[in-house]
């Protein structure tokens, strides 16, 4: 296998979804290589080494300074066809979900996305596809190549093995309709700390709150864990919480490996964004509640008294 | 002003299957309009309302996925055109793509809009494939879409925060289902639908080769279908005063803190 990883980054780190990403390419074998779009991204390559990227192209230029698909979409395919890689790998996100698609027509390639594994068997390459609220996983795989293929935001660890990437300039050379799209005003942060989808711990919060500024709780227990504030979609519409934090079938998919439901049901719509999780723990006062059916270690009560007291007890551990 | 909207039916949610021969969504039962889709079409007449523009809905599916365009129509569309073609069954991304984007080319819209999402597929993201075989620039995920001078100006949520991207027509836009709430078809607008211009094309007469479309037009294929792996047992424990005090127990033997 030779395969091409597409490394996003933002605010001058790379998004540990796709060190994941590369860490499994490089795990399967052959030749993992990465490549970095952006403007002032030159420093930033050589450290994917570490998670097995045995070469970083870098495609540093200010055309592509915006987080915009189409440039990248120019880039990777010229990479692709030149250097002869049979696989393309992205982690999800807003950005690399649009990359892949678009790249899959232009290379008439196959793209399988939401995948949460990458195995090979029988001599193939298998992807294991999570479907119909993740009650079947299909094995799925590709008829020609080169092959494109979408990973679950957590699919993998961004496992750091050690090694040195060699670094290779590409120029950047765009088709005029990829850049009629312009960025006009980027986004900035709406919180700090990881992103759900790079975070490995994921404290949640539901209507179970009882209100936004009870998201406090949520949040302080997060920052004792180390880990990201979810939301479900029934507190995003009523405001409690930020958009970007949307677990659910129509916010985010994610897999940690802690994922602490606070006052959640689980209903189905939210169950299929997070039951991919490592272990699941939630705490709810209604003992009927979905979520105590899947969750690993459930339990019945008031999370405005249990929450503070496991963020003390958390905070005395770690200290 | 055109804009065309593409959409797709989709199983009811109670009849969502795969079926273990072909492994592929059994799409035999009752079938709706994609919820996600009820965006984009909202959005298109928001915009007729506002201006001058002809809403046109684009799909492809079977013959009975009329029946979801219909539902578009009684919204407020003003006519709806499907390609219907057995040999489409089974179409990937690629196939997929290119059967919307030759129906697209043929329309030739300042305009093309997409639902977030399919929940069938859970698929997200064909806009970007079509926009590419049309060459025309691409915007996802809009939480806010206005236009002027010949631009469409778009608020994109993304895993940070909100973009500000702008772009000229023509353009593909696929807009959050954050955007609007879909109205509800009025019994004025279901009675007035089955009148409205509703034309099934064949992908021949796109001039689209068998090998185009299905599995032969795919790179993607389905080998097996399998249970998911199982979760661990269950547990759960009654608030003893104690909770926290078990959370962080289980938390140390799974090594988690």
């Amino acid at each position: 296998m030779k395969s091409l990883v597409f490394l996003e980054h933002h605010g001058g780190e790379f998004v540990k979804n796709s060190l994941g990403v590369l860490a499994k390419a490089a795990s399967l074998g052959g030749d993992a290589h990465g490549v970095v779009v952006g403007a002032g991204v030159k420093d930033l390559a050589p450290r994917a080494g570490a998670f097995g990227a045995s070469k970083v192209y870098v495609a540093d230029d200010a055309s592509v300074e915006a987080p915009l698909p189409q440039p990248r979409v120019d880039v990777l395919a010229k990479l692709v066809r030149d250097g002869g890689y049979d696989t393309v790998l992205f982690g999800q996100s807003v950005l690399a979900a649009d990359i892949a698609s678009a790249l899959a027509a232009r290379l008439e390639a196959g793209l399988n996305w939401d995948l949460v594994d990458l195995v090979e068997q029988d001599g193939k390459l298998v992807g294991k596809r999570p479907a119909l609220q993740d009650s079947v996983y299909a094995d799925v795989g590709w008829s020609s190549e080169p092959r494109v293929a979408l990973f679950r935001s957590g699919a993998f660890d961004a496992n750091e093995a050690g090694g040195e990437a060699e670094v290779e300039d590409v120029a950047v050379e765009l088709d005029d309709f990829s850049t009629h799209a312009t960025m006009v005003e980027q986004a900035h942060a709406e919180s700090e700390g990881p992103s759900i989808e790079d975070a490995d711990v994921i404290v949640a919060g539901g209507r179970g709150l009882g209100g936004p500024e009870n998201f406090a709780l949520a949040e302080q227990l997060a920052q004792a864990l180390g880990g990201a504030v979810a939301a479900t979609r029934a507190v995003v519409d009523a405001g409690w919480y930020p958009y970007s934090s949307q677990v659910g079938q129509t916010g985010k998919t994610v897999s940690p490996k802690l994922y602490v439901a606070l006052g959640i049901s689980g209903a189905i719509q939210h169950k299929v964004g997070m039951q991919s999780s490592g272990t699941i723990i939630a705490i709810n006062k209604d003992a009927n509640a979905p979520i105590f059916e899947f969750a690993d270690l459930g339990v019945v009560g008031d999370v405005h008294e249990i929450v503070p007291k496991l963020t003390e007890l958390v905070r005395q551990r770690k200290s | 002003m055109k804009i065309a909207v593409c959409v797709k039916q989709v199983p009811e949610a109670q009849h969502k299957r795969l079926d273990p021969e072909t492994k592929r969504l059994d799409r035999s039962g009752e079938g709706a309009l994609n919820s996600f889709d009820a965006n984009a079409v909202e959005e298109a007449l928001k915009l007729k309302e506002s201006g001058d523009a002809e809403v046109v809905l684009v799909s492809l599916g079977p013959e009975k996925a009329i029946d979801a365009l219909r539902k578009g129509l009684a919204m407020g569309a003003d006519r709806a055109v499907l390609v219907a073609d057995d040999g489409a069954a089974g179409s990937d991304l690629l196939a997929t793509s290119r059967v919307l984007a030759k129906a697209l080319e043929r329309e030739s819209a300042d305009l093309v809009l997409f639902g977030q999402q399919s929940a069938d597929s859970d698929g997200a993201v064909l806009w970007a494939a079509v926009a590419d075989r049309l060459r025309r620039p691409v915007v996802s995920q809009a939480a806010e879409l206005s236009l002027s001078d010949g631009k469409v100006r778009v608020k994109r949520q993304t895993e940070f925060g909100y973009d500000v991207i702008e772009a000229p027509l023509p353009a593909v836009v696929a807009v959050s289902d954050a955007i609007n709430e879909p109205r509800y078809p009025s019994l004025k607008g279901i009675m007035g639908a089955k009148k409205k211009p509703q034309e099934t094309l064949t992908s021949s007469e796109l001039g689209l080769e068998a090998s185009d479309l299905g599995e032969s037009g795919s790179a993607t294929v389905v080998y097996a279908l399998n249970e998911p792996p199982a979760r661990g047992d269950v547990q759960k424990v009654e608030d003893d005063g104690n909770a926290a005090e078990k959370i962080v127990e289980f938390l140390a033997q799974k090594r988690l803190v």
